[in-house]
């Protein structure tokens, strides 16, 4: 499920309400029915992981170490991994498809690495719900589409909801089952063909620049 | 990942290592002692010269202990600070530890002739001294934690303390601007530093401190590791920042305090150890780091003491000056040989 909207709309700061890393601003949010500020900060990590913008600042964590942390939750006191722990790491390690990489430290991958990297993090923290902040940017087109298709694979293969917030518009309504457009004043919700029948596209940009054309289903220059 | 056992293998080594230069340390100074008097003086056998037996017990043994504790309890905060603010530049003096202890000697010292000449001649004993400097670092301690107390951002904390540092340091100069040369030179000799005016009552005293000191820095453990993410994933992954941070607070003052109260201020080590470490060892799991860092500050403050004596001379240098000549171009040389800077 994408979650899209211009600079500034506050996607970000509806994700980081959602994941518990800021305070929610007003109202209530409720997880699988549960009100989110009533569940403590480690009930909560057992059910939202979250990949950022941010990168991790320390880049001398290896690949495998760097997933480890992701079973924080549930380890010890002092953060020993048990055989379970070590299952969940793997098996993120082998749906992002990134066990060649597993020994390599974090300053030896590329952006796209990285990436998927932080994703299997997210997976060996087993949450049912995922939420990724722009995990697109800094990577091309090609890397851009990878990460977003292993994404919705991951959604079939794991049975997790995956809410990620992005800028690739044209991208997200491909690949993506929902999405939630953030406007201004209002926030529509709807599978990518419902949200172009009901022409929700055409003024999320103002129009003297950038159109929406349904015919192609894409974002085009107004020339 | 090299596997565990190349970890505990390099730790037995290091501790090795520890009580290898420890012994070189006791075996050196001023008064030649032959080695099998040393080890018949520790072990309580019969000593040709009982002074021998003195300096052994009652001069050189607390002085490597002191050595040790400051040495590791030093890098331990520096390596807590370090990971905390996520800088490479932190140390223990950041809280603006030592400089509150500076201010607090400084006011013992100096200010005696600003307050009238009854206190100074009561003040200036050693205990004054410590007490001073721990209710200087104390005060500055409590500021910073209250700030911390108000702030989300852990980086305006690094910065608050660095404010306190100068403003304190400017205390300082005021006050030397008005104190006579007698006073002056007794607050650089304790600027200097020193391993060697502990007693064994001092000797215990301070391992107190830093036994609570490592224990809470134990507990740190795993969510120091996560930390490594930065803040936001730390929180995502359920660790409460403001909790670990003040945790993380406790045990470095525990340790660097009471260091400064008892050693002086001794700036170089909490800053380059943990690197030196992270250099020979590249992992960044504090749960090898620590023992590791634990080591290496004791072996670099061994090392640097057993310089300090001169051996051979009945000179003893500033153990301050001493930690970082032989400290700093270690940590370049490291450096440039790696050209990694790994952190």
């Amino acid at each position: 499920m994408a979650l899209i909207g211009v600079n500034g709309v506050g996607k970000s700061t509806l994700l980081r309400s959602l994941s518990g890393i800021q305070d929610s601003l007003n109202g209530k949010i409720l997880i699988n029915g549960l009100q989110k500020n009533k569940l403590n900060s480690l009930e909560l990590s057992t059910l939202i992981s979250v990949v950022l913008t941010e990168q991790p600042i320390s880049k001398n964590l290896s690949v495998y170490e760097l997933i480890a942390l992701g079973r924080q939750p549930y380890t010890n006191w002092i953060g020993t991994l048990s055989e379970e722990d070590k299952t969940h790491i793997n098996q993120a390690i082998e749906l992002v498809n990134i066990s060649s990489l597993q020994h390599k430290k974090c300053y030896e991958l590329s952006d796209g690495q990285l990436q998927k990297t932080l994703i299997a993090r997210a997976l060996a923290q087993n949450t049912p719900l995922v939420i990724l902040d722009e995990p697109t940017t800094h990577l091309d087109i090609y890397h851009q589409a990878h990460v977003l298709k292993l994404l919705k694979d991951l959604t079939q293969r794991t049975n997790k909801s995956i809410l990620f917030a992005t800028h690739e518009i044209n991208l997200a309504l491909q690949l993506c089952d929902k999405i939630i457009l953030m406007e201004k004043d209002k926030v529509s919700i709807g599978t990518p063909l419902e949200l172009i029948e009901k022409d929700a596209f055409t003024n999320l940009f103002p129009t003297d620049l950038i159109i929406f054309d349904r015919s192609s289903q894409t974002f085009k220059i107004n020339t | 990942m090299p596997n565990p056992n190349y970890y505990n293998k390099l730790l037995i080594a290091l501790f090795g290592g520890v009580i290898l230069i420890a012994c070189i340390n006791l075996s050196l100074g001023s008064v030649n002692i032959p080695i099998p008097d040393i080890l018949k003086s520790l072990f309580n056998y019969k000593v040709e010269n009982e002074s021998w037996r003195y300096i052994i017990l009652e001069y050189r043994l607390p002085k490597v202990l002191t050595a040790i504790l400051t040495g590791s309890g030093l890098a331990v905060s520096g390596l807590l600070m370090q990971t905390l603010f996520r800088n490479p530049l932190a140390g223990p003096y950041v809280l603006g530890l030592s400089s509150g202890a500076s201010l607090g000697v400084a006011l013992i010292i100096m200010g005696a002739g600003l307050f009238g000449g009854v206190t100074g001649a009561v003040l200036l004993s050693k205990w004054s001294l410590v007490i001073a400097s721990s209710i200087g670092s104390l005060l500055v301690l409590l500021a910073v934690l209250l700030a911390s107390a108000k702030l989300r951002d852990t980086m305006a904390i690094l910065i608050i303390g660095l404010m306190f540092a100068s403003l304190t340091a400017a205390v300082v100069s005021v006050l030397s601007y008005f104190s006579s040369a007698a006073q002056l030179q007794q607050y650089v000799f304790w600027s200097f530093g020193s391993l060697g005016n502990l007693s064994w009552n001092d000797v215990i005293i301070l391992s107190l401190f830093w036994i609570t000191g490592i224990i809470v820095a134990i507990f740190c453990i795993k969510n120091l590791n996560t930390l490594l993410l930065g803040e936001q994933y730390a929180r995502s992954l359920g660790v409460s920042i403001s909790k670990n941070r003040l945790l993380i607070i406790i045990s470095t003052s525990l340790l660097a305090g009471s260091i400064t109260a008892f050693a002086g201020p001794i700036a170089f080590v909490g800053l380059a150890v943990p690197h030196l470490v992270r250099q020979i060892i590249p992992v960044n799991d504090h749960r090898i780091l620590l023992p590791a860092v634990i080591m290496g500050g004791a072996i670099l403050m061994l090392i640097c003491d057993t310089a300090a004596q001169l051996p051979g001379s009945e000179f003893t240098l500033p153990i301050n000056a001493i930690t970082s000549l032989i400290g700093a171009p270690v940590v370049i040389w490291l450096l440039i040989r790696k050209r990694k800077f790994l952190f």
